[in-house]
This record gives C-alpha cells, structure tokens and sequence, in this order.
C-alpha cells in the first residue's frame, strides 16, 4: 500500500509540473468557473425572485445543492476528465501495452495518472458556496447531518468515478470515445438543481437508472437535515455496487484488448 | 531452463473486412463484415538465458503478434508460452518485474516533462529506492552518452535522443528478459550504432536473453548470433545467422576479370550471369560446382583477376521473404534459385 501512495505522489506531481507549463490554462480555468457558477446561481435567483420554490427547497438549500454540484463538476475535471481522455489515447495509439506491462493494477494506474489544476477553482467555490449557504441559513444545521452530508459526498464522487470508468473502458472496443467527457459532463450537469425539481418521471429516472439523485440531493439532504439515513445507506450500496461493478467490466474488457497493431 | 520456451503458438484474429466508396463505409458502419486471419501459425522455439536472438520476418509476417503473446498482452488462440517459467497471460507482477517491452513506434516517457520526470514514475512502479534509482539512471545515461537531455522535455528531444530514454525507463527495473520491436527504427546511423552498442553492454552487463526484431540487418548482424525468422506466421529458419547463407543461397558470387571483352553467351556457360560490364562478368555459381567451375572458367580464358564472396546477407534474407520461403528442409531449398 505504500508503494501505491508513493506512485500517486509521483504521478501527481509529475502532472502538475506537466500543467505548469502551461500557466495561462489555469488562470482561464478560474475565469471560467467564476463565470459558470456565476450563471447558475442567477438562473437559480431568477426563480427564486418571483417566490417560487423548487422542489420545495429554499433558496439557501437550492444554493447548497449549487454548490455541490460545482464542488462534483471540479472533482471532474481535476481528477477523472483528464485520466478518461488519456485511457482512450492509451487504447487508440496502443500504449496501453505499456501500463499493462508495469507491476502495478492498471485501473489504478489509469484513474489517477493525472490530475488538471482545471478542476481546483470549481472545487474551492463549491466548497465556499456550500459553507456560506449553510451558515447563512435561518436554521444552522446539525453538524452531524453535514458529516452525513460530506460522506454522500464522498459517495457521489466514487459513484461518479464508477460510472465514468464503466464509460471509458467501453473505449477498448470501440477506440475513438472521447465524446465520454461530453456524456459525463451532461449527466453530471443534471444534478444542478435539486431532483425533486424535476417531475416525477425524471426524478425516477435519475435516482434509479442514472444515479444522479445520489451525486447532489442527497448529500444536500443531509446536511439540510431534511433526508433520512436511509438515503446516505442506498448511496453507499449504489456506489459500492458501481465500483465493483467498473473493476469487473474493466478486467473483462482487457480480455478483449488486442491492442492496435504497429 | 530456457528463458523463454515457445510452443506451436498460433493466434488468430478477426479483423473487420471494410469495401471502399462511400456505400462501403455505409455499410461499415451499419453491419461490419469480420474475416478470421491467422497472424500466427505453430511458432515454437526457445531461448536460453543470456542469449540474443534476431526475430526476422517481413511486415505482417507475425512479428508484433508474437511479441505481444510473449510479454502477456494477447491471449494466444493455441500453443503455449513460458518465460522465466511462468504463463506471460497472466501478468503477475513477479513477471513484469522481470521482463520488459520495447517498441520502436511507440512511446512511454511524458510528452510534456523532462525524461527524468518519466524515470522517476517507473523507480516508483518499480519500487525501486530514490537512491538506487539515481545510480542506475546515471550508469544508464553513461552507457548512452545521455547528458542534460534528461531535463529537456521529451517533445524537444530528437528522436534518437527519445529512443535513448525509452530505453533507459525500459531498462531501469534492471529486466532479465528484454523483447525490442524494432528500437532502431527512423534513427541515424550514428544513433543506431550508439543504440546496438548499449544492448551488447547490456546483455553482457546483465546476462539478459534479448529478443529483437529489425529492419535493419545491421542490428541483427552486430548483436545476434542466432535469428529466428517466420513468414506468413509461420517459422521458417531458425539458427546461426551464419547459416542462413548456406541454408537459403546455395550460390556464391563470382567476380571475374578478364583479358578482354566478353559476351554473354560465354559467361552463361559457367554459371548464372548477374552482370557485365566490359572485362568484369559477375556470375552466380552453386556451391557444389564452384571449385570445378573456377578451374574450367581459369583454363578457358583469359583471366586476369577472380574473387569469390558470399551474396550479401540483406539480399539473401529479401529473397527469402520475396519467395516465400517454405520449410526447414536444407535439401531442397525454394528460395535463393537466382532467376536472370
């Protein structure tokens, strides 16, 4: 397990000298999520102006599910967009033979060979937006929901991780799958508000075929203390059923690699 | 213990048969027609530990193929492979700890960091201690000449540069079975010399078996002592690079020059006429024949000068692959019959 540890640091700090040379990328990266978060946060004001309350959630709450969702978007795109692209090259370009010829559990290798600096404004806004709806909020909650909360959370970025994995190893039989980031991206992007904004098709749809429920209300639930356990125990089993599920589809794939021919 | 043991191995691959036009490319899309093709049929040999062995074979012939059954990264359809004892397939670690894969086309070092950068992940993978790591980098980077390059980005380093990288984080975890798919390809000659150079120390350092394949005849004749070529997928020569001469151009070149001009006609009774150019004939004669045609060309004319050499390996080896050459049956050769 060490050993393990030690390669992440390395790859990590080989990937953030890899981003350094690029030093522009990371200050649009910050422009662009300020302009993002800054877009949704009036849509959502725009709602909220009139009076009208989504999904029964409160201004404060709705923000704490906004913010949530920016945290999940920059976890994204710091640690799983740029490790799917590259399993995609690995494949299309046959370097994959390289990973799989080093002694170390290729998923491993090929989930957290690089992080961006992208994702990191994203994450620290999230965040911000998080703490300051709840602290602002005419109740303060209970800090043992927001534990809870921050748990799901956990939860949400291991069933998006999954989900994501289970994606791009699809690449291994059909090579050119870069349009992954753009799915992932979408789904992701539903979570915006909270699920019970949506009608109750969508929101069937969203908890039990995409578990997009999971990835922002319920963390969101919890640390507004307004979900049960309950939740936070189906997002544990979603997540643990996805993980499982993206190492066995994973190892069953790379029974199918022939790798392109030089 | 042979390093690596290879038995009838053969691999079959299902490749999607794509018609031209846009109709094609339609019908590609919607349905895809798959053809079985075998890349590879029955290959067995072995190789002993220490040993460097040349892997020849035309594009296509199942070179690659094979490689990749060898370090574990295709499941072959029948046969079986051993190396260092174990089943390659399964790739445990203690394996790839021990053996390493280098390929001419592609590359594993960062595109966009120092090569050093690239080392010190694989010291990591490796587990390989900082210290020993840094000793092996720099006893490496002696071997082939490599200086400041390690803190260049690797997408400013030329391609011999590169190579040379590649194969300092292929052979960092010291491997005792190396497989090159052609590390020398698109060098200079300067940079070929300096990469064949560095395997010879290697294996002597090491005591490495080493599998090669090349394009270059020059890398086989410098580090092999013994080739394995296949042809179509399957084996078709293997021993000394020495007797693929023999084996596969019964004929040895006859340089003659002589008092005066000559015909054709003449020269074509003694043996087969490669050129002439005013006083110097170039014949191919068999082997069996030689000494006696030598005797009968010196007492019918006017000789003034005779040399004998082997027809150049490069030459015998493109005849083998041209012809399609057919078995390991020394009597009755198919290739190396000369055709005016």
């Amino acid at each position: 397990m060490p050993r393990y540890f030690n390669i992440l640091r390395i790859f990590w700090s080989a990937s953030i000298s890899a981003e350094m040379e690029y030093r522009l990328n990371f200050i649009m990266a910050a422009l662009s999520s300020v302009m993002t978060l800054a877009g949704t946060v009036l849509m959502l004001f725009l709602f909220y102006r009139t009076g009208y309350e989504m999904g029964g959630w409160p201004w404060r709450d709705a923000l704490v599910v906004v913010g949530i969702f920016t945290f999940l978007e920059g976890t994204q795109s710091a640690f799983m967009t740029p490790n799917r692209t590259r399993v995609t090259e690995h494949v299309r370009e046959g370097t994959l033979d390289f990973i799989l010829l080093k002694p170390v559990n290729s998923q491993f290798w090929l989930s957290v060979r690089s992080i961006s600096l992208w994702g990191v404004p994203n994450i620290l806004m999230g965040l911000a937006i998080v703490a300051y709806a709840l602290i602002t909020r005419e109740t303060l909650p209970h800090l043992a929901g927001v534990l809870l909360g921050c748990i799901a959370l956990l939860l949400a970025v291991l069933i998006l991780y999954s989900l994501g994995y289970l994606l791009s190893t699809i690449s291994i039989w059909y090579i050119k799958l870069y349009n992954i980031t753009m799915a992932m991206q979408a789904l992701v992007e539903t979570g915006r508000y909270p699920i019970t904004a949506y009608p109750a098709a969508y929101q069937v749809f969203f908890t039990f075929v995409l578990p997009v429920a999971f990835m922002t209300t319920v963390p969101a639930q919890l640390m507004t203390a307004r979900g049960g356990a309950g939740w936070l125990l189906g997002a544990a089993v979603v997540a643990a059923l996805l993980l499982m599920l993206s190492i066995a589809f994973w190892r069953f794939a790379l029974r199918y690699y022939t790798s392109a021919s030089s | 213990m042979p390093t690596v043991e290879v038995d009838s191995l053969s691999k079959t691959f299902a490749v999607a048969d794509k018609q031209p036009g846009m109709l094609g490319t339609l019908r590609h899309f919607v349905k895809r027609k798959y053809r079985m093709i075998q890349a590879v049929k029955g290959v067995s040999f072995a190789i002993e530990p220490g040993e460097v062995v040349g892997f020849l074979g035309p594009n296509g012939a199942g070179k690659t193929t094979t490689l990749k059954m060898l370090t574990g990264l295709i499941h072959p359809t029948a046969g079986s492979v051993r190396v260092l004892g174990q089943v390659p397939f399964k790739r445990k670690p203690d394996l790839l700890r021990q053996i390493t894969l280098v390929m001419g086309q592609k590359q594993q070092m960062i595109w966009d960091l120092p090569p050093i950068e690239s080392l010190r992940v694989n010291a990591a993978v490796y587990d390989i201690p900082e210290s020993e790591a840094k000793r092996r980098i720099d006893e490496l980077a002696d071997m082939l000449s490599i200086g400041d390059e390690l803190t260049r980005p690797v997408r400013k380093l030329s391609l011999g540069e590169r190579m040379k990288c590649e194969l300092m984080a292929a052979l960092l975890h010291h491997p005792k079975v190396l497989f090159l798919d052609e590390p020398t390809l698109g060098l200079d000659v300067n940079a070929q010399t300096a990469v064949r150079n560095f395997l010879r120390d290697y294996n002597r350092k090491h005591g490495a078996s080493i599998l090669l394949t090349s394009h270059y005849m020059a890398d086989i004749t410098a580090l092999c002592d013994r080739v394995v070529m296949i042809h179509k997928g399957g084996l078709i020569y293997d021993g000394s690079l020495a007797d693929i001469v023999q084996r596969f151009a019964p004929f040895r070149e006859v340089k003659v020059e002589l008092g005066g001009d000559v015909d054709h006609d003449t020269m074509q009774r003694y043996g087969e006429v490669e050129s002439i150019n005013g006083r110097i004939a170039r014949l191919l004669i068999k082997r069996d024949d030689l000494t006696a045609t030598i005797n009968r060309l010196l007492a019918d004319l006017d000789v003034t000068d005779l040399t004998v050499t082997d027809p150049p390996i490069e030459e015998v080896i493109g005849k083998v692959f041209d012809d399609g050459a057919t078995g390991n049956d020394t009597n009755t050769p198919t290739v190396g019959t000369v055709q005016p």
